[in-house]
């Protein structure tokens, strides 16, 4: 929000206008903040940004399409990056923009690391090709795919129509289902000459290629041959559909790659078709065991950008914040207990920490009406009250309960020897990696990086509540367990307050400012909303053009981001470390896809 | 010492399984387990050892606004006729985030203009994601969120695709599973009507006074709100 207040102030110019004078321009559409970059110059700007101006944690790259079929209208893609300094504070965003034809932009993996994952995704779903990226092969779709999803001008097959609410709805209404119109096996698309009979696989000697590649670096003592072993896509351990393609030397990890993309959600997709209110509950759908959260970033995003007529009401901020805590120690006890599940505990942990998450979740339910997917959020305000005994509810739970059973959990697995062997001094990453990697959350504040989004950039009311931004030092798997743990109690802190000072407190109060319209107009322009979600940074960038549906809207996944450092942690490990590792960053296959 | 904190986890086991036993005890003479009583106790912060509901022999109560696939509700007036709240509007299509709702609209015959309610409604339950914004947006009240979520079936193709007959359940069957939110909306629409009879009043004795006006020479009134 104060970047709103920035670009109307007197103008002065930013450090980067004055040291870069023919390649930075700040922004002079309306409703856009930010510097647009000339493409030659980026990598100077960014190695600027980086070493001299302390912009050191590059958290979102993403490109939007800019297409218009008018005759003589400007189309371009811009590819957006987001920087924030690790020590707190605002973001600095810049751009860059290429032509729909052959669009080339200068790769920032040298430089950034953790840019690897979205510098594919954007070149997978929009064709940007990223010149000095080490391994730029698709990430969601397959190789063989015909054209770049997420381009306007890319129609899928059986393409319905360009924005909802589509017309066969309503007024027409005629129903029929989708797969009717959709015969077997024609509702794909092939690429052009496309041969089924001499069809070549390309993805996975494309990928083996990418192993042995990242394996030429290893050499040991004692001649041996290495192999290639995929573990998952249908594994226990991985959490869904992930596959991780590993290069072993004896049972040592040589070389890793996570593949991904088997669930085809097309959530950004659907995301700009919809109005940007239908939006609110496919962000649920994203981590379903934090939607609130999900919901959260969502709302402030579009918030953001409409301004003072969608500021919420001091009750509905207190109800976003407790609903907000109480996801994130869901989330962490669910974490918790999967991880000892990773160990090989099999079940007995996860269930005690299930139990709680379940008195939680009967929370949810009575409030929202559904137990995972809440949809609670709406833009100023909240869908709906407490209803009548839920405040006593909550109150008990983080007063009585939560404090106890997290005690409870810390005695039966912390002090462990199991555990401790088994995770200590595993999947160790430095601070200066996690930074570099674009690691958020838990994954970063293991490493001990006192980087949280509610102290560093505060958002909401978080600034009046009394809470301590956890760290732990070590940065090995048991730091992560530990800083969840941690994190619990800080959460109840918060909770504590939020519910003591709640406005109204049991009685109720205003949740919504002014009415709930169906249908909201958000002001042309563009804004970038981030929370700190339980797995890390959550951040929706969307761009309006004042039309009823989003005309871009990406969602910045903190399980997809953190994955550029499982390879990382696991090079070096045995075959066995990679599957706590993998726990030990908590992902969800939904927000990993999307 | 080695082995204490595999001692220390077993302990905890160990009394969440000795618990279930205590509470049994302590629920001697009382139903632990199939019984409402029993199953508040069970997920309440109170409750220890065993907190597994047997479905389906036991059920978790669902909360009011527990939402599941939409409803339609229709009203039944002094003789026995079924009245649609629907007045095919379609705002629930509109701001349906799958798109799932389809409405066939009532054309008049004569004068081909619509008429305020649908010929016929359908929901694809299969591609409802129950997110209840239809609900929440129709400003007649006339579609809600069920509570029965049991709807398995044999075929998803013969019986998936709810009309307007099997989505349409009476106002009382609403004032069942929601009465606080029935009754907010029912006082709502009582003071709504009362001030729609007020205002009606109120032209009514401004027209009345009118020509009296307009014949004494006064400016007309101000309309009543």
């Amino acid at each position: 929000m104060t970047e709103a207040t920035t670009t109307a102030a007197p103008v002065e110019k930013h450090e980067l206008e004055t040291r870069f004078p023919d390649a930075v321009k700040a922004e002079a559409r309306p409703g856009y903040t930010g510097f647009l970059v000339e493409t030659s110059k980026l990598t100077e700007v960014a190695t600027a940004l980086r070493d001299e101006m302390g912009y050191d944690y590059l958290s979102s790259v993403t490109a939007v399409d800019y297409y218009s079929d008018a005759p003589n209208a400007e189309n371009f893609i811009e590819v957006v990056y987001h920087f924030y300094k690790s020590t707190g504070g605002g973001a600095l965003e810049i751009k860059v923009q290429t032509p729909r034809e052959n669009s080339t932009v200068p790769s920032l993996t040298p430089l950034y690391p953790g840019a690897d994952f979205q510098e594919r995704e954007a070149y997978d779903l929009y064709g940007v090709n990223f010149e000095g990226h080490p391994d730029q092969r698709r990430i969601l779709m397959w190789e063989g795919f015909a054209g770049y999803p997420m381009r306007k001008d890319w129609k899928e097959a059986y393409f319905e129509e360009e924005v909802k609410p589509f017309k066969n709805r309503w007024p027409e209404g005629q129903v029929y289902r989708i797969e009717d119109r959709n015969p077997f096996n024609k509702n794909n698309k092939y690429p052009q000459g496309f041969d089924p009979v001499g069809f070549k696989e390309t993805d996975d000697p494309k990928l083996y290629e990418v192993l042995e590649r990242a394996a030429r670096e290893y050499s040991e003592d004692i001649d041996t041959e290495q192999v290639v072993v995929n573990l998952g896509p249908q594994h226990p351990s991985t959490h869904g559909v992930f596959r991780m393609a590993v290069r072993l030397d004896g049972e040592t990890i040589v070389a890793l790659k996570p593949v991904m993309g088997y669930l085809h959600r097309n959530h950004e997709k659907i995301g700009e078709r919809n109005t940007w209110t239908m939006n609110m509950p496919f962000t649920d759908r994203l981590d379903y065991l934090s939607s609130m959260s999900n919901n959260f970033g969502y709302a402030l995003a579009v918030e953001k950008l409409m301004g003072d007529k969608a500021a919420p009401p001091e009750r509905a901020e207190y109800l976003r914040v407790i609903m907000a805590e109480l996801t994130r120690i869901s989330n962490h006890l669910w974490a918790v207990g999967f991880l000892l599940n990773d160990l090989g505990a099999f079940f007995t942990p996860s269930l005690y920490a299930i139990q709680e998450r379940e008195l939680i979740l009967d929370i949810f339910e009575a409030t929202t009406g559904s137990r995972m997917m809440c949809n609670y959020f709406r833009f100023g305000g909240v869908a709906r009250d407490l209803p009548e005994g839920i405040y006593g509810k909550i109150k008990d739970l983080v007063f009585e309960r939560l404090p106890r059973k997290i005690d409870e959990l810390d005695i039966y697995l912390s002090e462990n020897e199991l555990v401790r062997s088994r995770s200590e001094g595993v999947g160790v990453i430095t601070p200066e990696e996690a930074i570099a990697f674009s690691t958020a959350g838990p994954v970063l504040r293991a490493s001990g990086v006192p980087y949280d989004i509610r102290r560093a950039d505060p958002y909401s009311i978080y600034d009046r509540f009394k809470f301590e931004v956890t760290v732990r030092q070590h940065g090995d798997v048991y730091d992560r367990y530990m800083i969840r743990l941690d994190e619990m109690r800080q959460s109840l802190d918060i909770l504590k307050q939020a519910i003591t000072d709640l406005p109204g407190g049991a009685a109720g109060g205003e949740v919504m400012n002014g009415k709930n319209p169906y249908q909201v107009r958000v002001p042309a322009g563009e804004s970038y909303g981030r929370v700190e979600g339980p797995k890390g940074e959550l951040g929706y960038y969307i761009v309006s053009n004042g039309k009823g549906n989003p005309a871009r809207y990406h969602v910045r996944a903190p399980s997809f981001i953190n994955l550029t450092v499982l390879e990382k942690m696991c090079v070096g490990q045995k075959v066995a470390d990679v599957v706590v590792n993998l726990g030990s960053i908590d992902i969800v296959l939904g927000e990993v896809d999307r | 010492m080695y082995g204490l904190g595999i001692l220390k986890g077993m302990w905890v086991t160990l009394t969440h399984f000795i618990d279930s036993y205590v509470e049994d005890i302590k629920w001697l003479g009382r139903n632990r387990y199939f019984s409402k009583e029993g199953i508040q106790h069970r997920r309440s912060k109170d409750t220890k050892g065993i907190f597994t509901v047997q479905y389906p022999e036991e059920k978790l109560p669902v909360p009011e606004e527990f939402r599941f696939v939409p409803f339609l509700i229709y009203d039944v007036d002094a003789d026995g006729n079924k009245q649609d709240r629907c007045t095919s509007c379609g705002i629930c299509a509109k701001v349906c985030p799958p798109q799932c709702i389809w409405i066939v609209r009532t054309e008049d015959p004569v004068t081909k203009r619509p008429v305020p309610e649908p010929v016929d409604f359908f929901i694809d339950v299969d591609i409802c994601m129950n997110c209840g914004y239809c609900a929440e947006y129709c400003p007649f009240d006339a579609i809600k969120m069920d509570h029965d979520y049991e709807m398995a079936s044999f075929d998803r193709h013969a019986e998936h695709i709810f009309n307007k007959e099997k989505l349409s359940k009476p106002a009382g069957y609403y004032a069942g599973i929601r009465p606080t939110n029935f009754n907010r909306e029912e006082t709502l629409k009582a003071e709504e009507a009362a001030k729609k009879a007020a205002a009606a009043a109120a032209k009514a004795a401004a027209a009345a006074a009118k020509p009296a006006d307009a014949a004494a020479g006064n400016p007309p009134a101000t309309p009543a709100q």
